[in-house]
Formats: structure tokens, sequence, C-alpha cells
């Protein structure tokens, strides 16, 4: 066994910042713990606090992969510093629903067969949670361009759509029925607002 | 990432003082969209964060003169859905909507819109030279392949594009940049804030290292009777524009009595073109005025060989993005949900 043996620097080696405290409440449970400056909050979730149903997909912010709600509100953990959101209010899809009781999105996702390997869905629902929290689509022309930030590498597009089109109907939510034509939907539904 | 130190300061004058200590390599951090992707390729290598996202910056507020002040840390969603932004600047409204996704207009701030940086492929890649990135090592796109570069006053040093939609509108409507340094403020026209490369390209604007942007003013005319923001791009939702015309006219009948016309995807900056507005003010709203305004817009554009279409594209662009502001046909509306590329 040999033994390293380390050359003298000529400078000073850096110094690991220290690490920061930051206190997060994630699907209603309070967390305190403590990370390197640098850590995402998607690493934070997946690797501090073993909540790894959100996925690193791109980590570049191009695929939606790592969606959550925070305060409600949809974005990219990925894009994000844990230390930067010290306080806030996470959402992530194990905090949606229970294997036992679902929310409305993740049966709907069951029910139209909106994935296949599944590696976006929980950035899908995410994101489709906070397109029906900001209650700005109405048609699903709207839909499809306000879910334009998750990509489906399995191209499951139509029953995504699908999907969120169901919840959207039952919550009275559809403005204009008139184009709904996404793959396997219910065609013969009645118009709401229109 | 590399290392670096983080604080969090809760006003202006603390964060201009943290900003100051090193005010090199020291860098602002507000919604991150941008600076987080660049530092996780090694483009940025800042060693101390400041956190802005305590500072009371995030407010939308009319001014006494009729103006509208949307606050520095006010995001992109926060502020295309303001009613006073969705009624009296659809314009800009339908800009911030034409650009990036909700997730991240939920966290990309209005001031941080300003500063995001090129989406130049070679900027983004260390392997290759680039003068924005390490001034002096030469332009890989200047004969390279540069089908997203600029047709309009780009350099023999630089031919990146400003990437932003919103600044399109901003430039447009003619807002102002107000700013903070240490020792005071200023007010810098929107035309003023960004800069062409010049033998500079590392230079993306006019602010000075310690300065910090606070809010960014609309004047009161608005222009929300005709208006319209084109958006060409290879992919109908979620990508960065190769051609983009912010238009807004004025009207009485058919004549034209005020007109703005701006352009992205085309230069180092957000391109109004004010000789090609004076072509179309007091002239009928007709395709032949709009076509003269286009002609002129894209008088001495010049391309780089993967984006020569653009000069074309440049100017259907406008003419269509004009007569879709002089008609406010149902077109305008389903632009930014349905965009119907040609």
């Amino acid at each position: 066994m040999s033994t390293v043996i380390q050359k003298p620097l000529d400078h000073q080696p850096p110094s690991l910042p220290p690490t920061q405290s930051v206190r997060l409440t994630i699907n209603s449970q309070e967390s305190h713990f403590t990370v390197a400056p640098w850590t995402t909050l998607l690493d934070a979730l997946r690797e501090h606090l073993d909540l790894t149903g959100t996925k690193k997909g791109c980590d570049h912010g191009q695929c939606g992969a790592c969606t959550v709600l925070i305060d409600g509100k949809r974005i990219n953990s990925c894009l994000t510093l844990a230390v930067m959101r010290d306080g806030a209010d996470i959402t992530t899809i194990e905090g949606l629903g229970t294997p036992e009781n679902l929310s409305p999105l993740q049966q709907a996702f069951i029910d139209h067969d909106a994935f296949q390997c599944g590696y976006c869905t929980p950035g899908q629902i995410c994101s489709a949670q906070g397109l029906l929290n900001e209650g700005k689509a109405k048609t699903e022309a709207e839909v499809r361009e306000l879910m334009s930030g998750n990509l489906c590498r399995c191209g499951a597009y139509p029953n995504i759509l699908s999907a969120i089109m169901e919840v959207m109907d039952k919550d009275g939510l559809i403005m204009d029925t008139k184009e709904w034509s996404a793959g396997g939907a219910k065609p013969e539904m009645d118009p709401i607002n229109s | 990432m590399n290392s670096f130190t983080y604080a969090r300061p809760d006003d202006i004058t603390e964060a201009l003082r943290e900003k100051s200590i090193q005010v090199e390599t020291t860098k602002f951090i507000a919604g991150g969209t941008n600076l987080l992707d660049l530092m996780k390729e090694n483009v940025e290598r800042p060693t101390r964060l400041i956190d802005l996202n305590r500072l009371p910056l995030s407010q939308i507020e009319e001014l006494p003169d009729g103006s509208l002040r949307l606050g520095a840390l006010a995001t992109n969603a926060d502020t295309a859905y303001h009613p006073e932004v969705q009624s009296r600047y659809p314009l800009l409204n339908q800009a911030i909507l034409a650009g990036a996704s909700p997730q991240l207009r939920n966290m990309a701030t209005d001031g941080g819109n300003l500063l995001q940086r090129t989406r130049c492929y070679y900027f983004y890649d260390l392997a290759t030279p680039c003068n924005k990135r390490e001034p002096g090592t030469g332009c890989s796109a200047i004969g390279g392949y540069n089908r997203i570069h600029a047709i309009l006053g780009a350099s023999a040093e630089c031919i990146a594009t400003h990437p932003s939609d919103m600044c399109v509108a901003l430039a447009a409507l003619g807002a102002t940049v107000q700013v903070s340094h240490p020792t005071g403020e200023r007010s810098i026209p929107f035309e003023d804030f960004h800069r062409l490369p010049g033998n500079t390209p590392h230079l993306d604007n006019n602010l000075t290292p310690g300065e910090l942007i606070t809010s960014i003013d609309l004047p009161a005319k608005g222009f929300e009777k005709n208006f319209s923001y084109l958006k060409l791009r290879d992919r109908s939702s979620y990508a960065f524009a190769l051609i983009s015309v912010a238009a807004a006219l004025e009207l009485d009948g058919d004549r034209i009595t005020d007109a703005r016309l701006a352009l992205g995807g085309v230069a180092h900056k957000p391109w109004r073109d004010q000789e090609a507005e004076a072509l179309l003010i007091g002239q009928p709203a007709t395709s032949d005025t709009f076509r003269r305004a286009a002609a002129k817009v894209v008088e001495g554009a010049q391309g780089q060989g993967s984006n020569d279409f653009k000069i074309e594209l440049a100017k259907r662009a406008i003419v269509r993005a004009l007569k879709q502001a002089a008609e406010m046909s149902e077109e305008v509306n389903v632009n930014v949900f349905q965009n119907s590329n040609p």
C-alpha cells in the first residue's frame, strides 16, 4: 500500500463556503436542513429530502420534468437555489395525492393512459395543477400552449391533453369546446359556456 | 457549477453595498432562470451571489403622470396578466406570453429579462472561441453555423442576437429603465439600454457593474387599440424567435397618426427603427405603406450564410404584423395561443 504524500501548495486552497440553513414547508410538512448555496431546489428535494418523485430531466429548464408548485405556482425546480426559497411553501407530486387517494389529475392521467415511460409525468401533473390554479386556459388550444413547458419524449401529448381537458370539464373550466379534438377524448361533451 | 457564497439583503442600499465589495465577480440573482443555467454551463462563474428577492421591488403601480411602473422583481407572469398591462399594454402582454414557458415566466423577473444573455450556441460552448464570453478569442458564428444570428447592427467581432420577446415590446412602447447605484439613481431610455456589439461584444448593455435595475416604466400611451406581436420560430411554442415584430399603430380612419415598429431576433439589441416609423406616420394604412417601412428596416441588412433567409422573412413579418395591427383581425389574438407559422 502506498502512502499519499501531498506536496505543499504554493497557494492557499480555496475553502468551502459554509452551508446555509433552509426552512421549507414541503407537502404541508416543515423541513429544516442545511445545504451548500449552489444546491438547486431540485437537488435538495431529491438528494437531501428523499422526495424522488420530482425528476431531473435536462437540468436546464427546458423539459419541465422538475416542475413543482411554490405557493401554488408552477416553477422549474432545477433553475432555482434551495437557499433562495427559504420559507417557501412547496408542493411536489408526492403532495398532490396518495396511492389510495389520487388527485383528480393523477386519476385522469391513469384513465387516459397519459404516459408511457412515466419520467415526465410528475412534472406534467404538477404543471397541469399549476395551469388549473392559474385559471388562464379555457380552450384546448390554450391548454396546449400553456403546457408547452413540459416535454414528453414518448409523445403522449394527445392523452395528456385529454386527461387535463377532462379535469377541466368536470370543474366547469372549459369555455370553448368547438375544437375539442384530443386523441381519445370525449367528443360528445356538451358545450359549457360557449 | 463553481462554488460561491450567498447573501440575501433586505434593502437596496445593502444590496448595492454588497455588490460593490467585489463588483466584477459578484452577481445579483433574481429569478435565476438564465444565470443559473449559465453557471451550470460554466459560462458564468461568480464567486458571490446577492439574492435580490427580498427587496421591495415586485410591485406594479401607476404613477401620477399616467405611466405604469413595473418593479424590477415583478415576474414576467404577474406582469403579463396584470389587469393594467392587459388593458393598456396588450402588446406587452402578448410579447411576454410569446416567450419561455409558464414555469419560467413564474420565476423570471422583468429586470432579469432585460439582462438575459444571448442564446448563441458558441457563447454557451466553452470549447469554441467567442468574443462575448472571452474577449479577443474570435467569433465562431461568423463563418460557422449562424441560423439564429443577427442581420442588423452586427460587427466583425460578434453577430449574436438579444433573445428577449418582452424587450421588443418595451422598445416599441418607449419604456424607461430606472437604475440605482451606490451614489444615486438614473433613468435610461430603453433604446439606450442595450447596445450593439462593436469591438466590445462582451458588454450587452450600458449598465455599469455596480448598478441595479429598480423598475421599468411604461409611458402612458400604450397603443392598446392597434397592435401586434408576431413571433416566427421553428416550432410554434416555447422556442426563441427567428424573427419577431412588435407593431403598434394609432389610426385616424385609415390614416396612420403614430407608429411604433421594433424587431427581435435580428440584432444584438431589440431593434426599433424610428426612420421606418416616420415612413408610416401620415400615410394610409395600406400594404404599400407597410412594404415601404419594411424595406427601410432591412436596408443595410446583411446575412451570414445560414441566416440569409431572415432578411426576406423580416420584411414579410413586418408587413404582416403591421397589417394585423391596422385591421386588428382575429389573427392578432391567436398569435400567442396558435401561432400560425408561415
